[in-house]
């Protein structure tokens, strides 16, 4: 990541302006604030860096993981705005005033949340360099499971109920190379249960 | 990553102007596909023009009884519409055979029928290939061509539209409308919205230097079964081998068109007058002048058995 120089513009990245000038091998900055997990960020910034680089390289928030860094692998899944996006696949200057929640953010050790505490119950995982990803993942497909929003595994389009075909099926841009699927559903399937119950 | 620099402007005129202002300038939504093609050098925009403060998000009824999809609308929040799950079915169907989840929330409608194709050797710079770089040739015609093009191809180039949305979409009758940087507003049908490749592979669409997708308009909803299916090498999250998109008729009447067999989405109107005669019978017509590679002559009867496997479900 290039360094700030006396080469490079500034700019505050709200609607209407813009960051100029240059173009050509000189990196450009520009400045963006946001929202990362209950805390407002300010920072300037590489126009080049994904949100999932500004997390990782300068807020070290590294729980987010930089897998194939092309959007197959899911290991970087952040909530922004409370939907889960692929992390690498976006420019963190994109997100000027979002919201956005990392896995540093749905919990910490001895308060962990329920997806959290359910993944270590279930052994949700083996290397887990997925986790994090797969974790809030998990956490935005129960939410869009209650929200109504179908999947290519719905039957009646107008009805959307969990099951575990949904739940794979939703969870197919979150890969596990080591195969912790069936303990990953089993998380899911009981946070799902204890929020009903 | 080649450095850019970046605008947000407030409004799609603004974007348009700027766009054509701006040499080597490239809208971008999402990102998901322009972002992976720029970690690649594949695309390598001077500036970027980022279009979500234009406030095209909304799904609107149109006076004709249809509906108008701003360009910005999430390829989720399209699925997940109330009017297009019970009135284009076969529209959400197709979204939700597409990507993931995350790219599906992050993925926009205009951006979507611009994704560009995902034949390996347009990823691989170290490749000859005409639509990456024209004139240096296609090193899918004796390549690995499995995913590729049957139909419509040229010598120039055998790469296919990835897109699943966009085959629903053709036989809805959607119309793409745009704005440029003059404020000259345009409405293409998608017939003639996706190009073949000819000669000139690196040209994807129709659309003009700096031209604006502003939104898409789908005709009042069509009666009968809303299918959408797709073939692929594995369950979910891959690209499509073969896909078929059919509105059928309890007559056995209706429209059909394929995903992964062209350079755009492949549908012709007068092989869909053999419906009721059954899929054999609008295969060939469907696939006539097809050109398969060794590697991919398969998709051929695949499609005709794809298509067969659509009617009986429209029939069911």
């Amino acid at each position: 990541m290039a360094c700030a120089s006396a080469a490079t513009a500034m700019a505050a990245m709200p609607t209407g302006t813009s960051a100029r000038p240059a173009g050509g091998e000189q990196p450009v900055m520009a400045k963006v604030g946001l929202t990362v997990n209950g805390e407002r960020r300010e920072l300037e910034l590489d126009t080049r860096t994904s949100l999932l680089d500004a997390a990782r390289e300068h807020l070290h928030l590294t729980g987010s993981k930089k897998g194939c860094d092309h959007g197959r692998c899911g290991a970087c899944t952040m909530l922004v705005d409370g939907r889960r996006i692929n992390a690498c696949l976006t420019l963190a200057v994109m997100y000027q005033g979002s919201e956005i929640t990392t896995i540093e953010g749905l919990g910490q050790p001895g308060d962990l949340h329920p997806m959290q505490a359910a993944f270590i119950r279930h052994d949700g995982f083996q290397c887990g360099f997925c986790t994090p990803g797969q974790i809030c993942s998990s956490v935005a497909v129960l939410r869009e499971i209650e929200a109504g929003i179908p999947s290519h595994a719905t039957a009646d389009l107008g009805k959307v109920a969990f099951s575990e075909d949904e739940v794979r099926e939703r969870m197919s841009g979150n890969i596990c190379r080591c195969g912790a699927y069936p303990n990953i559903v089993a998380a899911i399937r009981e946070v799902h249960e204890g929020a009903r119950g | 990553m080649k450095p850019f620099t970046y605008e947000r402007p407030g409004t799609p005129a603004e974007a348009a102007a700027a766009a054509a202002s701006t040499p080597g300038a490239r809208f971008i939504a999402g990102g998901t596909n322009l972002l992976d093609l720029m970690k690649l050098q594949v695309e390598t925009p001077a500036h970027l023009v980022d279009v979500n403060g234009l406030g095209l998000d909304g799904i609107e009824p149109t006076p004709e009884g249809g509906l108008r999809i701003g360009a910005l609308v999430s390829n989720t929040d399209l699925a997940a519409d109330a009017r297009v799950r019970k009135d284009y079915a076969v529209l959400s169907r197709a979204l939700l055979a597409g990507a993931s989840g995350q790219l599906r929330n992050r993925a926009t409608t205009a951006g979507n029928l611009l994704q560009r194709t995902r034949c390996p050797y347009f990823y691989d710079t170290a490749q000859p290939c005409n639509k990456r770089r024209p004139g240096s040739g296609c090193a899918a015609l004796d390549g690995v061509s499995r995913q590729l093009a049957v139909v419509g191809s040229s010598e120039a180039c055998i790469a296919t539209n990835p897109s699943d949305m966009a085959v629903a979409m053709r036989i809805l009758d959607a119309t793409v409308e745009t704005v440029d940087a003059e404020g000259t507003r345009r409405r293409i049908g998608m017939a003639d919205f996706h190009r073949l490749p000819d000669e000139r592979p690196e040209l994807d669409t129709t659309l003009r230097p700096g031209e604006l997708v502003t939104a898409v308009t789908l005709p009042k909803p069509l009666g009968g079964a809303h299918v959408y299916r797709k073939v692929r090498d594995r369950a979910s999250y891959a690209f499509a081998l073969v896909s078929v998109a059919a509105v059928v008729r309890p007559d056995g009447t209706g429209r059909v068109a394929f995903g992964g067999l062209a350079h755009k989405p492949w549908r012709v109107e007068a092989a869909e007058a053999d419906l009721p005669r059954g899929a054999r019978a609008v295969a060939e017509g469907v696939l006539a002048g097809a050109r398969p590679t060794h590697e991919n002559a398969f998709k051929l009867k695949l499609a005709e058995r794809t298509l067969g496997a659509v009617l009986h479900q429209a029939r069911a």
